[in-house]
């Protein structure tokens, strides 16, 4: 079963750390488009070699896959329809392309279409190559040449993918060409993608693309840092997605997809400038601002000392909600309470100097 | 001051049936700063696009120092609007300046420390080596223009082409970005510079080429601008 967690591990590194370069051109939904589209190259090699098996697949797979990248720049440069347009067009009418050809001619074959798209990594181990007379599984084989290559691509290429992702203009004009770059990044995705799908299934593959760099780049502010994180989101969500789809006996791919849902969600709402703490340092500010105003109110001449309904009636609050203010400046020392009249301290009063000051109003 | 270190010869440009620069001529002085000016639509920014074959011209020819091979681009330092790069990008200040030191690296490989201190060195002039760890998105719109100027010096190329520089950026960036300029060119370089406030024109130019899809007035600061040569440029665009 270690293969198996291995396979994701593995799968889920070879594409993320491409997945960096291509959320940053706003090419997420491509790898979406690719990872379907594939499946025609695989069914137009299998027509030639009549083997599933045969490394012709691959091959096929990453031209179809560079032919979608191309189709879909050729359609956006017409300027009548929008990328994300240009992109379901091409991705649609490809995978369609497919689907009748797998249908009407490849029905005998083990080509089915669910296990393409959802995909079953516990079928991977199953499937075994000798290598230097090990016995490992093909896809692991394969996934691990591709980490490399991809690896050694970006490690290589890191200050032409810099700069043609940043600033593609001015990219061209100190030499280098862009092109060169986005086809050389869009064929390994390609090459990538159908071997990832091989094994994990065409959702996966797409989540392994966009998901752990997406929740990486929440959270750092420089490129190489970027893709450090992404990897390491990348194997955690692998890891935690098989530990709970083996504990809980649930599909992997979907375990693991879910499982980067969810930590890009826990990522999105807990980090140090995220929803939830922006959320209560609003609430802070919005509670402490309201505290400066009724301490400030008290502090003029009419309203030495007030009643909770008084103060109500002069913000739009309520007079429970006045009350629980009240009550707090009174626990703090601001106030002090006679009767159901309030008045302010020296300390209050002192307050009211500071947050006048800091609110930038007239001294009183 | 004598050499056209760039010249334009009969250049049209058109997107689709439209042309945007139609018959333009025009020559670039060496040791000049150029402002290039002319209404909105005037085909300004397509001229530069043209110059640094990013666009391609329906006929004409542009010849830089003498060559029209894509290599001579290399003596260019392009510093584009603000507005065309990503600046959400995960890079920092210095980073972004370092992308000066790629052209004299090629493919592959890296900028050391050497480049380092260029980059550092180009920050310094540019007042903004305190921001050198910044994430770009954090920046303003006058700081943005000062690192786009930054990675230009660090490139060290002799001629600038610059995208309206001081357009949106805060008084004390536009002086120091002037003033830049001006020293610059005292060391020899060559700046051509499309400009949109027609006040300050004269104050910080010396050549001008005033155009409108084709080249209305073209020299000397003082030959060229002209009440009637301002008016031809702008007034076209409202009788067409």
């Amino acid at each position: 079963m270690i293969e198996v967690l291995i396979v994701l591990i593995i799968a889920s590194l070879a594409t993320s750390i491409l997945g960096v370069f291509l959320v940053l051109r706003n090419q997420a939904m491509t790898t979406d488009a690719i990872s379907h589209t594939i499946l025609l190259g695989i069914v137009l090699a299998f027509f030639i070699t009549q083997d599933i098996r045969s490394p012709l697949l691959i091959i096929g797979a990453a031209l179809v896959g560079v032919l979608t990248v191309y189709l879909i720049q050729l359609i956006n440069q017409t300027d009548l329809i929008k990328n994300d347009a240009s992109i379901g067009i091409v991705f649609t009418a490809l995978f369609a392309l497919a689907v009748i050809l797998i249908s009407r001619y490849a029905d005998h074959v083990h080509l089915d279409i669910d296990v393409v798209i959802a995909g079953e990594v516990l079928f991977a181990p199953l499937n075994r190559i000798e290598v230097f007379g090990f016995s490992i599984p093909r896809a692991l084989w394969q996934l691990g040449i591709l980490l490399i290559v991809n690896g050694a691509f970006v490690a290589l290429f890191y200050k032409e993918l810099k700069v043609s992702s940043f600033d593609p203009k001015f990219a061209y004009v100190i030499g280098f060409s862009t092109t060169l770059i986005y086809y050389m990044l869009m064929t390994l995705v390609s090459i990538t993608a159908v071997a990832a799908f091989d094994a994990v299934g065409a959702i996966l593959v797409i989540n392994f693309f966009v998901a752990p760099v997406l929740t990486a780049y929440l959270i750092v502010k420089r490129l190489d840092h970027l893709i450090y994180l992404t990897a390491l989101f990348a194997v955690l969500n692998s890891t935690l997605g098989y530990l709970i789809g083996y504990n809980l006996d649930l599909s992997m791919s979907g375990a693991t997809a879910s499982v980067a849902f969810i930590i890009f969600t826990i990522v999105f709402l807990f980090k140090p400038d995220g929803y939830i703490v922006l959320k209560i340092k609003k609430r802070r500010q919005r509670k402490e601002f309201m505290h400066a105003m009724i301490l400030m109110l008290m502090n003029e001449d009419e309203h030495e000392t007030v009643t909770p309904g008084e103060i109500s009636r002069h913000f739009s609050l309520t007079e429970p909600e006045t009350k629980k203010q009240l009550e707090t400046l009174e626990v703090e020392g601001y106030v002090t309470r006679a009767e159901d009249r309030y008045r302010l301290t020296v300390r209050g009063e002192e307050f009211t100097h500071y947050s006048r000051i800091k609110y930038g109003l007239k001294a009183h | 001051m004598d050499k056209d270190i760039i010249k334009v010869n009969d250049l049209i440009v058109a997107y689709d049936d439209e042309p945007a620069i139609w018959h333009l001529n025009m020559a670039l002085k060496e040791n000049s700063i150029t402002a290039i000016v002319g209404p909105n639509g005037a085909g300004k920014s397509t001229l530069i696009k043209s110059i640094m074959q990013l666009i391609k011209p329906v006929s004409g020819e542009v010849w830089i120092n003498g060559s029209k091979s894509r290599k001579a681009l290399k003596e260019i330092a392009y510093v584009p609007q603000k507005g065309e790069v990503n600046w959400d990008f995960p890079t920092t200040v210095l980073d972004v300046v370092m992308m000066g030191r790629y052209v004299h690296k090629g493919w592959l490989k890296r900028p050391n420390k050497k480049d380092r201190e260029i980059a550092m060195s180009a920050l310094r002039v540019m007042k903004m080596e305190a921001f050198r760890n910044r994430q770009i998105s954090e920046l303003s719109g006058g700081q943005r223009q000062r690192v786009f100027l930054a990675r230009a010096i660090c490139q060290n190329a002799g001629i600038y082409i610059m995208d309206e520089p001081l357009q949106g950026i805060d008084i004390t960036t536009e002086k120091l970005i002037i003033k830049t300029i001006k020293s610059l060119q005292q060391e020899g370089k060559t700046f051509l510079i499309v400009h949109h406030n027609l006040d300050t024109v004269e104050e910080y130019f010396d050549h001008a080429v005033i155009m409108n899809k084709s080249v209305i007035a073209a020299g000397d600061i003082q030959d060229v601008w002209t009440k009637e040569n301002i008016d031809k440029a702008y007034m076209e665009m409202g009788a067409g």
